[in-house]
């Protein structure tokens, strides 16, 4: 069924449409003046300025140290494993591999790669890594010249990543037993 | 055969062609400039050739300012391919931006930008029937329009060229009769002679400001700007009738429609605004042969106004939103044509009364 829009007939200065061209060059002359002496402009001038990101954001996933500046990673590949594009690939170190350099590790993964055409981001690695070896960080725009310069070796990630100051999850463990060793346990 | 005259009259197409060319080339860089500070943009400011950024502060400004961006569109336009769709008329194809541009160029000859400069008259070609010769060249335009809308043969573009044709004759007549008090006040056909009388007598939108606004609508109207760019209108027709057009052939258009500008806002100024005149500081006097520098006073003159218009035309743009079809064809047929009409018969009688 139509309807039918009442609409107001238009008066006698309206039909002129001339008050209504005024008031058109009015406005959009003060947003001239505003965006050329005031600064009022709402373009972020993007290479120059960028976003201040919330604190929890996901970005790319980069392997991290402790604070002892040793690789936490100890290549149990469950991130591999639970990566849903499949963007890690994990080269174990093998049988006479090199060692892990720090104690309470067996081993640390011989290449570690990520390749960020393929990660989506999703921090499944982070949330499954049990030495807390990988995180999310705050980079978002990846640049390079050709697909194999996208996929980031272990040597980068360790690089971009940083060192973690979160927990130290072996330490810890270590000063709780030796804690335990003396009687009575204080915990 | 008169050598100086020859010499003279090359020189002065070359220079205004130059100048036209140059206007268009950064009248879109005005286009977009103020389009972005109207939208609180920013607008180009990237562009600059690699050695800028060691000239200190100037080059930064420049660069800021968009200054080299024409010189890069330009430069993209020459390198992109020249593709031709498959389905085209081919040579109606090729025809259609040279008769776009070429009507655009020549309606800049019987301007007169200046008054005088040494024994030279600054106008290409003082034409006894300057207007008549003006709007003859202007109402071709639209063949380019209507004939590229044809040729791609494709809906969108023909769309384009209906609406154009449609429009011109909507428009050209109101355009023509808005003019004819103004030839009744000046009883001349001459643009230099126009301008004269309002040197002596003042501006004529003051004897005739109906005309000038019919005019200036109508000459909104005649270069496909907004509210009237129904042959364009990307949000309807894609592209218009340049949908089908890449590379150098879009570029043509492009150049066609700010050249089309211009002369439309050099005809403003000339027929309303008093040509290259001020009415004060003894600039409303033709200069004379010693007087270098009233000459090139008045040519300064004459295309600061010009850029005024050019301003307002794009001001314009962002502001409206684009007419529809009919309401298009009642504005010229059923408003501008009895008002042109009108206004003739009050300017005669008025004149009547006064002799």
């Amino acid at each position: 069924m139509a309807i039918t829009v009442n609409r107001k007939p238009l008066s006698f200065w309206e039909k002129l449409y001339l008050p209504a061209i005024a008031g058109g060059l009015q406005v959009t002359i003060k947003h001239a003046y505003g965006s050329l002496f005031q600064g009022k402009q709402v373009t972020m001038e993007y290479p120059e300025q960028r976003w201040t990101l919330p604190q929890n954001y996901r970005g790319a996933p980069y392997l991290v140290k402790d604070q002892d500046g040793s690789t936490k990673c100890v290549s149990c590949q469950l991130c591999e494993f639970v990566c849903p594009p499949k963007a890690i690939r994990i080269t174990p170190p093998g049988q006479d591999g090199q060692a892990a350099d720090r104690a309470n590790a067996e081993k640390m993964p011989k290449e570690f790669e990520i390749n960020m055409l393929r990660c989506i981001y999703c921090g499944m690695c982070q949330e499954v890594c049990p030495e807390e070896a990988i995180f999310l960080q705050k980079d978002w725009s990846h640049i390079a010249h050709n697909r194999s310069e996208m996929i980031y070796n272990k040597e980068k990630l360790l690089a971009l990543g940083g060192t973690h100051g979160g927990i130290q999850k072996w330490k810890h463990k270590l000063e709780e037993a030796k804690a335990q060793e003396s009687f009575p346990v204080k915990v | 055969m008169d050598w100086n005259f020859i010499i003279f009259s090359l020189v002065k197409i070359a220079v205004v062609v130059g100048v036209v060319q140059g206007m268009v080339a950064y009248s879109v860089l005005a286009e977009r400039k103020i389009s972005a500070w109207i939208q609180d943009r920013v607008g180009p400011n990237r562009a600059a050739p690699p050695f800028m950024k060691y000239i200190p502060v100037l080059g930064p400004f420049l660069t800021r300012l968009g200054i080299f961006q024409p010189l890069a569109d330009g430069l993209k336009f020459m390198f992109k391919e020249d593709f031709t769709p498959a389905g085209v008329r081919k040579i109606y194809f090729w025809l259609a931006p040279a008769i776009a541009v070429v009507p655009a160029m020549l309606t800049v000859a019987v301007i007169p930008f200046g008054s005088q400069i040494g024994n030279q008259h600054m106008v290409i070609a003082d034409l006894n029937v300057g207007i008549l010769y003006t709007f003859g060249i202007v109402s071709l335009g639209v063949y380019g329009i209507v004939l590229a809308g044809y040729a791609a043969n494709s809906k969108y573009p023909f769309f384009g060229g209906i609406r154009s044709s449609a429009q011109m004759i909507s428009y050209e007549i109101s355009m023509g009769m808005s003019i004819i008090p103004v030839l009744l006040i000046v009883g001349n056909l001459n643009l230099s002679q126009i301008i004269n009388w309002q040197s002596t007598h003042g501006w004529l939108v003051m004897y005739a400001p109906i005309s000038f606004v019919i005019f200036m609508v109508a000459s909104f109207a005649e270069t496909n700007r907004t509210p009237f760019d129904l042959p364009e209108a990307e949000t309807e027709l894609v592209g218009g009738y340049h949908t089908e057009y890449s590379s150098m052939k879009f570029a043509l258009f492009f150049l066609a429609e700010y050249s089309n500008m211009v002369a439309s806002s050099a005809m403003m100024v000339t027929l309303f605004f008093g040509g290259w005149s001020l009415p004060f500081f003894g600039l409303d006097h033709v200069a004379g042969p010693g007087s270098l520098g009233l000459g090139i006073a008045h040519i300064l003159i004459f295309v600061a106004k010009l850029l005024f218009f050019m301003v307002l035309f794009i001001w314009v743009r962002w502001m409206f939103p684009r007419f529809r079809y009919d309401q298009l064809m009642d504005l010229g047929w059923r408003r501008f044509l009895p008002l042109a009409l009108v206004n003739i018969l009050i300017t005669a009688v008025w004149l009547y009364l006064r002799s």
